[in-house]
């Protein structure tokens, strides 16, 4: 990642300089609002809906069923090891459309910005959203900018919403998962959540763990090639992790799930991380990573859909549906016991005990 | 209370009007008050409470409390005839009220 | 983790359960002294390879349980102060207070932050002169060495802006008013590992020899908790009363002198509250009278606080192993983890929290096999 944006293949950066800083003009739909657009969300975005500059974007959709996605990202910091903002901002929305069963293709970007904020900052915020798009194969086609005053937000805040088309034949949802279904998850669990950490203010350790965000829509366009319709649920882990998704499942499926716990890929430096703190690690979350309940008997072609791609070389089957304890997460320990894992009340924290 | 974990000691410094030190937990790394422990060195491990490092992990210690636990056992394998040692035990001795062989073994699965 | 992941290991642990299985021949109640213990027990699931004559029962060992009501309500008013940046543990975010815990006030505007650290919060007070830094200083024998020179490289440095809210409480007085009870029927112990690698296990045998208990110095690895379970039933079984330390690489019998030093000039005993089970004589330590500068109790004056318990909270009778989470008549009714009434049920190791997740499955399990 360049640490300074490069302004040489943008038109015009002369207009920029002058304001080192976001000031409330730059929100307020006049001239420096513009000048933002044309000299910045332009260049980095390139496409033609957007350069149109309507107060709507007009594409055209292949038929079939829409999908539909918002999400808003409020991380801090806004630059962590493995990511940013911008990734999280584009491949967040990419993730919730792909695993949903669509493929995505365009999205709206909306910031709202605090007065004083670095533009050099938002524009590196930018640059990697444009090429986090690129990678994922969608386009940035309608966005907004809104400045508020100093002190009263926090840097950047980004809202994102997506459109895919689904594909064909696929019937997916989290209340679909099948007493029998095969759980497996795409690689290693909790690395976003505990890079985030690593920086965090009061928390802070050295490490070499970095956030797995990333897109996924391959991936997930090649479980449905490989399984098609003995794919049932399949769900991004980000906040509350694998934990909270699975509980998600179980209680929208009205089933149990089973996991064996010693089949969960986690890096050792994760399993350290956590060990450190006191969290868990099925609780922390994962930007680049699927879940899928597949039918027991489609799960190792997923499996082998999931390792094929450059991101999922080590996914895992690591537990089963089941009609036994509906509604609960039950793990079987290293010792061969079991332990219920419950949903999240709020946020997990550090411990001392 | 009590969550400690064990860590090496990777650099050795002052700071914070303090004795500190690199520790290094399973690849992460922290920043440790060594205040308490003045006899460490680097390459010790040692346990580690909320960013102070309270004990020096005695390593020859925990050897033999390894080998103890993996020994455990260890002599039932080695006859290995399928039977419970009591009931070995009892099939030796003379029958006195005949207790130990009756008695019933506990379902070594894990409870439900 | 090295001395961590072996001390995990699945194979042993199975060979330690059975070595216990062979050697229980009547029915025993040992208690784990710490929240550390009961939280590995939980997350391992060790309660569940014993037999089923051998109960564990979960002790006080927990610092968000028995910190004193009065106090959390103090520590809500400080950290509701404009001035003043509240730095706390992870553990303390949720405990309830009278009427509210530190995330509401949080949201309502008052800068409370977690730390790792006390050393974090003494950086804090350096690089905000301004503001008046307070640190939330809860925990047993094992966190109070940090907390001490946290209070102590404040003085020497004249940070005068830094301040200590310290409830300290101290395990063995503990274990006497359990052996006290008239209802007790803890017949050993697993003492808390850590504490013990501060204060070492001098402590211990008269303890042991007064009330006839086993007491075992124990770790929080699953191979240390079943040792520990394993050296105490064999004690029991053969009608032995003695200290044994089942940590010796982390503790010793003296525990760790450079911490007890300092811990004793930066600290005093004193009588101490231990919510839900009252006051205990001599079991807390508060802040000696030359460190009474860095006292966040006298340095606030907060006013108008009415404590207030739940009038149905049994969290005490929990604490003290008297009575099961499931025979409160609140338990998954009024008192559940989503609106806990008392700490037992907030913290990820108290009893309550754990029963309530664990009985789920119990109770889903009966209905499937009925």
């Amino acid at each position: 990642m360049p640490d300074q944006p490069d302004f040489s293949g943008w038109s015009c950066p002369l207009p920029l300089r002058d304001y080192p800083n976001i000031v409330l003009g730059h929100g307020g739909g006049g001239k420096l609002s513009s000048e933002l657009v044309e000299h910045l969300f332009l260049p980095a975005f390139r496409n033609t809906a957007l350069a149109d500059l309507g107060d709507a974007a007009l594409i055209d959709v292949p038929s079939g069923r829409l999908a539909f996605s918002t999400d808003s990202f409020v991380v801090r910091p806004l630059f962590f090891p493995g990511g940013s903002i911008g990734d999280l901002a584009v491949n967040g929305t990419v993730n919730d459309l792909a695993v949903s069963g669509a493929r995505p293709l365009y999205l709206s970007a909306g910031f709202i910005l605090e007065e004083g904020f670095p533009l050099a900052e938002l524009a590196r915020i930018v640059d990697r959203m444009a090429a986090a798009a690129r990678a994922a194969g969608v386009v940035i086609v309608t966005g907004d900018t809104k400045v508020v005053e100093k002190g009263h937000g926090d840097g950047c805040y980004i809202n994102t919403a997506g459109i895919g088309v689904r594909i064909d034949g696929i019937e997916i949802g989290p209340s679909l998962a099948r007493p029998g279904d095969a759980i497996l998850v795409s690689g290693f669990l909790g690395d976003h959540g505990m890079a985030i950490m690593s920086v965090r203010e009061g928390l802070e350790f050295e490490t070499a763990i970095e956030s797995d965000c990333a897109p996924l829509h391959e991936m997930t366009a090649a479980i449905f090639d490989a399984a098609g319709p003995a794919v049932h649920a399949m769900r991004d882990p980000t906040r509350g992790g694998l934990a909270s998704t699975l509980n998600e499942i179980a209680q929208a499926s009205k089933v149990g799930i089973s996991i064996d716990e010693t089949a969960l890929p986690i890096r050792p430096e994760v399993q350290s991380a956590c060990d450190l703190l006191g969290l868990d690690p099925v609780y922390v979350a994962n930007e680049g990573k699927l879940v899928a309940v597949v039918e027991s008997a489609a799960a190792p072609a997923v499996l082998e859909a999931m390792r094929h791609h450059p991101k999922g070389h080590d996914a895992a089957i690591v537990g089963r549906v089941t009609k036994e304890h509906a509604g609960l997460v039950v793990a079987r320990t290293a010792l061969g016991a079991n332990r219920v894992i419950p949903m999240q009340i709020g946020e997990q924290l550090p411990r001392i005990c | 209370m009590c969550l400690a974990v064990p860590g090496r000691v990777e650099e050795i410094y002052e700071g914070f009007g303090s004795r500190m030190a690199k520790v290094n937990f399973g690849g992460v790394v922290k920043e440790v008050c060594l205040a308490y422990v003045p006899e460490i060195a680097v390459g010790d491990y040692t346990i580690v409470h909320v960013g102070f490092a309270i004990s020096r992990i005695d390593e020859a210690q925990a050897r033999e409390t390894l080998d103890m636990f993996r020994e455990l056992g260890m002599l039932d394998e080695e006859f290995a005839t399928g039977q419970q040692p009591f009931d070995s035990a009892a099939a030796l001795a003379p029958a006195e009220s005949g207790s130990a062989s009756c008695e019933s073994r506990e379902s070594r699965e894990p409870k439900k | 983790m090295k001395y961590l992941t072996e001390f995990r290991d699945g194979a042993i642990a199975r060979k330690l359960a059975d070595e216990i299985h062979r050697a229980v021949t009547r029915p025993w109640k040992i208690m784990e002294v710490c929240g550390g213990q009961t939280h590995s027990i939980i997350r391992h699931g060790i309660d569940q390879l014993l037999p089923s004559s051998l109960q564990l029962v979960h002790g006080p060992g927990c610092p968000v349980c028995v910190t004193p009501l009065e106090l959390i309500d103090r520590a809500l008013a400080i950290a509701a102060l404009p001035n003043v940046i509240f730095c706390s543990f992870g553990d303390m975010l949720r405990v309830p207070g009278s009427e509210k815990d530190l995330f509401r006030v949080k949201s309502d505007g008052g800068d409370v932050r977690i730390v790792y650290s006390p050393l974090d919060a003494v950086n804090l007070a350096r690089r905000n002169p301004s503001r008046e830094v307070v640190f939330f200083g809860v925990g047993f024998e094992t966190t109070a060495p940090a907390n001490a020179m946290a209070a102590h490289l404040a003085r020497n440095e004249g940070l005068r802006n830094f301040s200590v809210l310290v409830s300290h409480v101290l395990v063995p007085p503990a274990i006497e008013a359990i052996m006290q009870s008239p209802s007790n029927q803890v017949q050993a112990f697993l003492a808390a590992g850590h504490v013990c690698s501060v204060m070492g296990y001098w402590q211990y045998p008269p303890l042991a020899e007064r009330y006839h208990v086993p007491i075992v110095v124990t770790g929080f690895e699953p191979l240390d908790l079943l040792d520990g379970i394993r050296r105490a039933v064999l004690q029991l079984e053969a009608g032995r009363a003695e200290v044994e330390n089942g940590y010796a690489r982390v503790v010793t019998f003296e525990g760790n002198r450079p911490a007890q030093d300092l811990l004793s000039q930066v600290f005093e005993v004193t009588d101490r509250a231990w919510r839900g089970i009252g006051v205990i004589p001599q079991s807390g330590w508060r802040l000696s009278p030359a460190y009474r500068d860095f006292d966040a109790e006298l340095r606030f004056q907060v006013t108008g606080i009415h404590t207030r318990e739940s009038p149905l909270c049994r969290s005490g009778d929990v604490l003290r192993g008297a009575i099961k989470p499931t025979d409160c008549p609140a338990f998954g009714k009024e008192c559940t983890p989503r609106h806990p009434l008392g700490a037992t049920m907030v913290s990820s190791e108290g009893a309550c929290a754990a029963y309530f997740d664990y009985g789920r499955f119990l109770s889903a399990d009966e209905l499937t096999h009925a």
